[in-house]
């Protein structure tokens, strides 16, 4: 087909057409709303999501550089349900913005990134796209130019990433230097447990546990949460995340099979000092972007002890958790992303008494928090039950037993959400906060995806089914 | 043939209409209707049970239904009852109508608190008909966070720390069998199917790993020692209905699973920790019971009371023989029944004087004969007077304890044993300064008799007692063929046990 490019490339295409969009729109002579701005975007990002479900095109690109098949699709149509619902959300942030259309650029153009990286087939192609994903994510950090914080979370975010793509980068030229090759299908077949190939590997795990944000390389994770506009940080700790899970499951199972023994010790031992770090850190958090900064680092650390599995069952519950934590993240950063934006307060202290004045959104709260914590009947509980199912093939109880307690830990920090929320006497609770009808769009569709994304076992199934034809 | 999905239905179904209404006297209307269709669905069950034990159904368990939830995994949602499940529904059925008209009154959050109390009986009815280990994980699971809420909205004292505490020992609890869970899972075959047991068998060193790890997580839903502390707290601060809910069901929760999950599905491990079950009960009935009498405070005495009744229901599945675990499934109902009616009963006495303190209280049974003289017989029920259901449930569980013939386990029996004299001074001193006596304060001349909401509840809870006091056998029936066909299994458990220990 002389145009597979175009359908094989859907979403790149999609979200560059998308940016270009909104490019025009800002430079044209008529300046338009932001309101109707954040219309049509989030009307052309919902009409990107739907058709991502329609093309189905496999195929290589660019002499095997890019790749497509119907998993890498699935991931990818999350993604941008994830954008479309911070889109959404933000929608109070925005219509204020001065800036809203470069918000979108820098987001778009971060996102192609994240696309390109997905669909990488060569380390070439993987370096490239995930800088084109983390350099906007600074400027994107620094979004409200007033704030100082968000200065100093966009400065340490570069100089972490920065860091972390010279370790990455470091790692591609020692295995090119004793492979030859940067393909990954020829470095799957050559790859081997020399002490060189060993240590390029180790650098290379080492630069995608940075932006993992795994321990011990987390260090910069809760300041820039912290310091970031709460869209930005949502971006971060769910879209950014998820897509680096992806990438990092691509390169574990796919490019470097032959040294699954090596990299499992080093998955063991970060898994559990990620779980406890995350957890122990976790409990002592007053402000709740932090707050949740830490709880998503001890939820990577439950994500890795699903990789360790090294199976199907590993690759499609890992996924699934992605979708699940989508889903669950998303919908407390929207209240928090409201709270913060109307009236200022980030605290937990400033929640107590938030179900008195606004119960519905304490209720959304709730069940996000309690999709986090793996309460049942939220998807939080099916995601984290398969994540563990399939490290226990491993044959693994000492992981599991680890994992089970980090449970009892994590539950603690999310019941004190709850608390404050629903138990704690205030003399002044938040006032009762009016959302418009986007953002009460995405909580609808972030509790819903919680609530039947796991009752409802056809996702998980879906998921598995792809992850087998892959 | 019944449909055992509506069980849960219903619960869910009443949640759904409780979020459409408005205003406390709908609110609880509706959460009333649902207790009682309910309740009329569990009586029918029980019906329906004995007419297909008529018709010579000789299967472990009727009414079964499977579906796929996620097949490639081999997780179902697969359910059906034996007769050990029928009368667990049957003492939730009770116990649910009994809460929602004792709290007739919830004036804060009515919606709120019937919706959880709701979601919270969804989670057990789903629990008992589960035969599946994941869907019985899962419903496990549902009913930790309402109590959460429950007590620490509506609570008192304390509230904020003891929902807390339970939440997370709970958690812990969940964790353990988790734990134990994945065991069964990969080496009894990759399936969680409870109904197909008889085909799992894991081998011999694995069920000596996993099956501390089940017991001990189901064991702290019951208040097993050490893990009982959660129980004077959790129980002493909730609202009434909750600690009903709490005492009375939730902590079966745990005893079913001990049973059903554990020693079922892991015999030959349950035989080799014998000794350290029944040693734990022994302290566990001791411990509760002489930490009971320091008590002064109403709940606090329920609450440890139930720690040591709780000890008996351990102590019967330790024993592993038939007798003994019928007793032991007997005492569940029973401590279900009798604790409800007990802490309704404190909750009644509590509403009046607004103290819980047993030396502020005196005379209630001049002043509100009706309240004194319900809580005088759950009293007298707590302390296993004949005719009472409390009686049946411990003198089968000491015979099963005596049948099992070692001296370690004959050792422990005479203490249980033991241990009912020091409930019945517990009881008597409680229930006697309580009561009886002058009236020392003029305002409790004014206290109002139990209303009709508060002696339908007392009427349910106390026609529950009576019969299976009086006339065991309209549930002996039903339990023994359950626990006929689970004592197959187990007792040959012991058996490869000798030929390991050769």
């Amino acid at each position: 087909m002389p145009f597979s490019f175009l359908s094989i490339m859907q979403f790149e295409w999609s979200a560059l057409i998308l940016l270009f969009i909104v490019l025009f729109l800002r430079i044209g002579k008529k300046v338009i709303s932001n309101t109707s701005l954040l219309y049509i975007v989030n009307g052309l990002l919902l009409i990107n999501f739907i058709s991502g479900f329609f093309a189905h095109e496999d195929g290589t690109l660019f002499g095997t550089m890019f790749v497509s098949d119907s998993l890498i699709r699935f991931e990818k149509s999350l993604l941008n349900l994830g954008v479309l619902i911070i889109s959404l959300q933000s929608f109070h942030w925005l219509s204020k913005h001065h800036h809203a259309s470069e918000f979108y650029m820098i987001l778009l153009s971060s996102l192609t990134g994240m696309f390109f990286m997905l669909s990488s087939n060569n380390l070439f192609m993987l370096y490239l796209s995930l800088e084109l994903s983390a350099i906007p994510l600074a400027a994107l950090a620094n979004f409200d130019l007033q704030k100082r914080v968000s200065g100093e979370a966009a400065i340490k975010y570069i100089i972490s990433s920065a860091f972390s793509s010279g370790i990455l980068l470091m790692g591609i030229s020692l295995i090119y230097g004793a492979l030859g090759t940067l393909s990954f299908d020829a470095i799957s077949l050559n790859m081997t447990g020399e002490p060189l190939l060993l240590f390029g590997f180790i650098c290379l795990f080492a630069g995608f546990a940075f932006k993992l944000s795994a321990v011990p390389f987390h260090l910069w994770t809760a300041d820039v949460y912290e310091g970031a506009p709460v869209a930005v940080t949502s971006y971060l700790s769910v879209i950014s995340k998820g897509a680096m899970v992806f990438v990092f499951i691509t390169a574990l199972f796919r490019v470097f099979a032959n040294v699954a023994e090596s990299w499992y010790q080093m998955l063991f031992v970060i898994s559990i000092a990620t779980m406890i770090i995350g957890n122990l850190f976790a409990i002592r958090q007053q402000n709740l972007k932090r707050f949740l900064a830490f709880s998503s680092i001890a939820q990577v650390g439950f994500i890795l002890i699903g990789i360790s599995g090294h199976s199907d069952a590993a690759v499609a519950s890992a996924v699934y958790f992605i979708m699940v934590y989508i889903f669950s993240n998303l919908a407390a950063f929207g209240i928090i992303s409201l709270v913060s934006d109307v009236t200022g307060k980030e605290n937990i202290d400033d929640y107590k008494g938030f179900y008195s004045t606004n119960p519905l959104l304490a209720w959304v709260l709730t069940i996000a928090l309690f999709s986090l914590a793996g309460i049942p009947p939220t998807a939080g509980f099916f995601g984290k039950f398969f994540l563990l199912m399939s490290g226990a093939a491993a044959d693994n109880n000492t992981l599991i037993i680890i994992a089970a307690l980090n449970m009892i830990v994590s539950l603690y920090y999310y019941l004190r959400v709850v608390k404050a929320m629903f138990m704690d006497s205030n003399a002044q609770p938040i006032e009762k906060l009016k959302p418009g009808w986007m953002p009460v769009t995405a909580y609808i569709v972030c509790t819903a995806g919680i609530l039947l994304s796991g009752i409802i076992g056809g996702a998980f199934e879906y998921i598995i089914s792809i992850v087998s034809t892959h | 043939m019944m449909n055992l999905n509506i069980l849960v239905a219903i619960p869910i179904l009443t949640a759904f209409g409780l979020i459409a209404v408005k205003g406390l006297s709908r609110t609880r209307i509706v959460a009333f209707t649902g207790a009682c269709i309910q309740l009329i669905l569990s009586v029918f069950l029980f019906f329906a049970y004995q007419a297909e034990q008529h018709k010579g159904n000789t299967d472990q368990y009727v009414f079964t239904q499977q579906y796929d939830w996620f097949p490639t995994l081999g997780i179902h949602y697969q359910v059906g009852v034996d007769g050990i499940s029928v009368a667990m529904i049957l003492l939730t059925a009770f116990v649910v109508l009994a809460g929602v008209l004792v709290s007739w009154k919830q004036e804060k959050w009515s919606k709120e608190f019937f919706l959880l109390l709701t979601l919270l009986s969804a989670g057990a009815y789903g629990y008992f008909i589960a035969t599946d280990l994941f869907t019985l994980f899962f419903f496990l699971e549902v009913a930790v966070i309402p109590k959460f809420l429950l007590i620490g909205i509506w609570g008192s004292g304390k509230k904020e720390y003891a929902a807390m505490k339970l939440a997370l020992m709970l958690m812990g609890g969940s964790a353990l069998v988790f734990v134990g869970l994945i065991g069964t899972y990969f080496w009894g075959g990759y399936s969680f199917d409870m109904q197909a047991a008889d085909t799992i068998q894991m081998p011999v060193d694995k069920q000596m790993i996993f099956f501390p790890f089940l017991f001990a997580g189901f064991g702290i839903f019951t208040a097993m020692f050490p893990f009982h502390t959660w129980v004077p707290d959790g129980h002493s601060s909730a609202p009434t209905a909750a600690s009903m809910f709490l005492a009375g069901i939730s902590m079966k929760l745990g005893g079913y699973g001990c049973l059903r999950a554990a020693v079922f599905l892991m015999p030959e491990a349950a035989h080799a920790y014998q000794g350290a079950i029944i040693t734990v009960a022994a302290i566990a009935i001791i411990y509760g019971a002489f930490a009971t009498l320091m008590q002064t405070d109403l709940k606090y005495i329920n609450a440890y009371s139930s720690v040591s009744h709780c000890g008996f229901v351990l102590l019967g599945i330790g024993m592993l023989n038939e007798t003994a675990i019928n007793g032991a499934v007997l005492q569940m109902v029973s401590h279900g029944l009798m604790t409800a009616l007990f802490f309704a009963a404190i909750g009644m006495v509590y509403e009046r004087t607004h103290t819980r303190m047993v030396k502020d209280i005196s005379g209630m049974l001049k002043a509100t004969p009706f309240i004194g003289t319900v809580f005088i017989l759950a009293g007298l029920c707590s302390l296993g007077l004949p005719g009472m259901s409390g009686f049946v449930a411990e003198m089968t569980v000491f015979m099963g304890g005596w049948q099992a013939g070692d001296a370690l386990y004959q050792f422990a029996t005479i203490l249980a044993c033991a241990s009912i004299v020091v409930t019945a001074v517990y009881i008597l001193r409680a229930a006697g300064k309580t009561m009886m006596g002058p009236i020392l304060h003029s305002e409790y001349s004014l206290f109002k008799d139990a209303g009709w909401n508060e002696r339908g509840a007392a009427f349910l809870l106390l026609a529950g007692i009576f019969i299976m006091g009086l006339a065991p056998f309209v549930l002996t029936n039903i339990i023994y063929p359950g626990t006929a066909d689970m004592m197959q299994r187990i007792t040959e458990g012991s058996i490869s046990t000798f030929e390991l220990l050769k």
